[in-house]
């Protein structure tokens, strides 16, 4: 079945950006650089938080904008990003109305959520979970 | 560029001079492999930058910003270290703050910043990995409200999410020698006046972004430790115990057992214990939780207080406030106010004003004996009557501090010890080192502790602790018993504070723990190791004490602390003196 990172309820955030370092360590890396999640406050910590990440849209406007193919459409909603297509254009990143796809400095190119669900194994507060996409 | 860097190659120091508008960077390796950041790279840039006798409210007094190893990589690493020359004791000024300040300083690629200098108007600095900039602040200075200057900078600057705000309020525009410096609202540099000292500087924010990452020889060993590091965060009593009612559910256990000073101390115990207690204040108040960066725990407790405006029916505000341990202490039970709104909106005033909560509680509660008494009269305030349990005064009070508007309060602005030495008063004046006491009256080993402690805070050596482990066991006082606890806690706290961990994480952070971490770091130390390097670090801070006059033959007791009976049964002046010569001992040896 297809996954998704789904925000459960994001009134449980509590800001520790516990899973934005977990999605970093997927390359075995400490820190944020390489992040595909982003924790903001709501303008200001007194308002609560955001949580900014790929749903997975059933219809995803960045692979709209993607010049080259390189933003795949996967089956069930949601991309994959193909790293030889990519031009490194960032069209897709002004592209995604939730502001879900980051920039990887190191690589110069776009990250997005792969859908594997590190991150979640990491919220103490069940902010974030996977889902099955109907 | 936000570029990666191998995570155990700390070592960019940025330098900047406010007074001709310039910053560099120097590489300082030796400051992070031999003395592992934060409080251990900060006290030797402090003895550096700062000529012996230097005016701690002169340009000369840097600002020094540092974080360790440790920032970024494990959980509950998520602290800064700042030192400074205090202008509140005249000596060691340090000050450690969480928020997001750690993890932006160390993911912008800097071990520590260092600020010299005093700009010629009022300035804000944003920092990132390319370096510094610096802003005009004139349209900032002398704003009421240090969290209106936050909501400004938030806008107008970029880096939502991987920023620290770090600003003063009007307390250290106006150089108070006890002004915070705030970050994220909620977080403080609070203690020993590193406020006043940004002020001096013309300096009314510092805003730093960084979103590196960080590379490892062995990233699988990486990974496996800071699971198991997380697990056992996720599983230890400590995040149940700080998530749930967070500091304030320590009100009513020392409350039972005669260890929370009240009323200037008159009384070991606080009759609005149960209302301003951890419990109620979140059932009636709680409105939300928030963490530092990469911390899970979550501690800090935000309550939300709804107001309706008097000039307006059916209209209403509502406010959120944090409230943690140490300011209920000062600002409610030293005060003897007994309303969670009254104690909520006092806190609010003296964080919008910029102030220590703890210096501020403490002042005001020494003013109030002192006008109960007959050393001070209304008419020297202005016609205020201070009076136990009052808050709207005490929140005039507060803003007449910040706006000295007679010789009483320029006083009170100067702190109890310089107001006590004013007016007389001081058997009752409770000031340690000229910093104003926390608050636990355990037993002696707290009082001991500071006194002893670098930066005469209660988190130095923990002495609350050791009386309450006493207490347990049911262990009678030794002046050598106290002292060597004292100084071993406070040497080991060197290493948390150098690399930099939340002290709430010392329980999961022992040395051997440590050792790993820094072993995935790329840094071979044994346990033995970091414990000496920690004693280094205090015989180093010490050094730095005594270069500035500091003895601790010379502290002054207050006589309050002697008169007030604690758990472990009255203190007297002897114990506390031996003591002191024992700790002098340990330290200088």
């Amino acid at each position: 079945m297809v996954k998704r990172l789904s925000v459960v309820d994001v009134d449980l955030c509590v800001g520790c950006q516990s899973c934005m370092f977990a999605c970093n360590r997927r390359f075995g890396e400490a820190g944020l650089g390489r992040s595909a999640i982003h924790i903001q406050s709501a303008g200001g910590i007194e308002r609560g938080f955001v949580v900014r990440v790929c749903r997975a849209c059933p219809d995803p406007p960045c692979s709209k904008v993607c010049p080259t193919g390189a933003l795949i459409r996967r089956e069930g909603g949601g991309v994959r990003l193909n790293y030889a297509k990519c031009i490194a254009c960032g069209n897709c990143v002004r592209g995604c109305t939730l502001g879900a796809i980051f920039w990887d400095v190191e690589l110069d190119k776009p990250t997005v959520c792969v859908y594997c669900g590190y991150c979640a194994g990491f919220c103490p507060y069940g902010v974030i979970r996977m889902e099955e996409v109907a | 560029m936000a570029g990666s860097e191998n995570a155990g190659d700390l070592s960019r120091i940025l330098y900047v001079d406010l007074a001709r508008r310039t910053y560099w960077v120097e590489e300082r390796p030796e400051l992070f492999t031999e003395h592992f950041g934060g409080a251990g790279a900060g006290i030797r840039l402090l003895s550096e930058e700062c000529p012996q006798g230097t005016d701690p409210l002169s340009p000369k007094n840097p600002i020094v910003l540092a974080v360790g190893l440790m920032n970024g990589v494990f959980p509950l690493a998520s602290k800064t270290v700042a030192m400074f020359k205090s202008p509140l004791t005249g000596n060691l000024g340090e000050s450690h703050a969480g928020g997001r300040s750690s993890i932006a300083i160390r993911m912008a690629g800097y071990g520590a910043v260092v600020i010299r200098g005093k700009s010629e108007s009022p300035v804000y600095l944003t920092i990132d990995e390319d370096g510094a900039k610096f802003r005009d602040a004139s349209a900032l200075w002398g704003m009421n409200s240090a969290s209106t200057v936050g909501r400004i900078i938030r806008e107008v600057e970029p880096g939502a999410g991987v920023r620290t705000i770090m600003r003063i309020g009007k307390a250290g525009e106006r150089l108070i020698p006890y002004a915070y410096v705030t970050t994220e609202t909620y977080r403080h540099f609070g203690r020993l006046g590193l406020g006043a000292v940004f002020g001096s500087k013309n300096l009314k924010a510092v805003v730093v972004s960084g979103k590196k990452s960080l590379k490892f020889k062995d990233p699988k060993a990486y990974r496996a430790l800071y699971e198991e590091l997380f697990n056992t965060f996720c599983k230890s009593p400590l995040m149940c115990k700080y998530h749930e009612l967070g500091t304030p559910m320590n009100v009513l256990p020392l409350n039972m057992t005669g260890s929370l000073p009240s009323r200037n101390l008159q009384s070991n115990r606080f009759s609005g214990a149960q209302e301003l207690s951890g419990e109620n204040m979140a059932e009636k108040y709680l409105g939300r939780r928030t963490a530092c960066a990469h911390c899970p725990v979550s501690c800090i407790h935000i309550a939300a207080l709804r107001e309706p405006y008097e000039s307006e029916p059916y209209f209403y505000k509502t406010k959120m406030i944090s409230y943690d341990y140490e300011p209920i202490y000062a600002l409610g039970a030293m005060l003897d106010l007994k309303s969670p709104e009254g104690y909520l909106k006092l806190m609010d005033t003296v964080e919008e004003l910029g102030l220590d909560a703890m210096s501020t509680g403490v002042v005001l509660a020494w003013a109030t004996e002192a006008m109960e008494r007959g050393i001070v009269k209304e008419s020297d305030a202005g016609g205020l009557a201070l009076k136990w349990g009052d808050h709207d005064t005490y929140i005039k009070a507060a803003k007449r501090i910040v706006s000295m508007e007679n010789e009483f309060f320029q006083a009170l602005a100067k702190g109890v010890r310089y107001a006590s030495s004013k007016y007389g008063g001081e058997d009752f004046a409770l000031e340690f080192g000229g910093n104003e006491m926390p608050g636990y009256h355990t037993g002696p080993v707290a009082h001991l502790g500071y006194l002893t402690g670098a930066r005469h805070s209660h988190l130095d050596g923990a002495g609350y602790s050791i009386d309450q482990r006493m207490y347990k066991e049911g262990l009678k006082y030794t002046p050598e018993y106290a002292a060597k606890e004292l100084f071993e806690e406070e040497s080991w706290r060197q290493v948390l504070s150098s690399l930099v961990v939340c002290y709430f994480a010392r329980g999961v952070y022992t040395p051997e723990a440590v050792s790993r971490c820094l072993r995935v770091l790329g840094l071979e130390r044994s346990a033995e190791d970091l414990k000496e390097r920690g004693r280094a670090i205090l015989r180093q801070k010490y050094a730095f004490k005594y270069r500035e006059g500091f003895s601790l033959r010379d502290l002054r007791i207050p006589k309050r602390i002697c008169e007030t009976p604690t758990p472990l049964g009255s203190i007297t002046e002897e114990m506390i003196r031996a003591g002191l010569e024992e700790f002098e001992r340990l330290v200088m040896g």
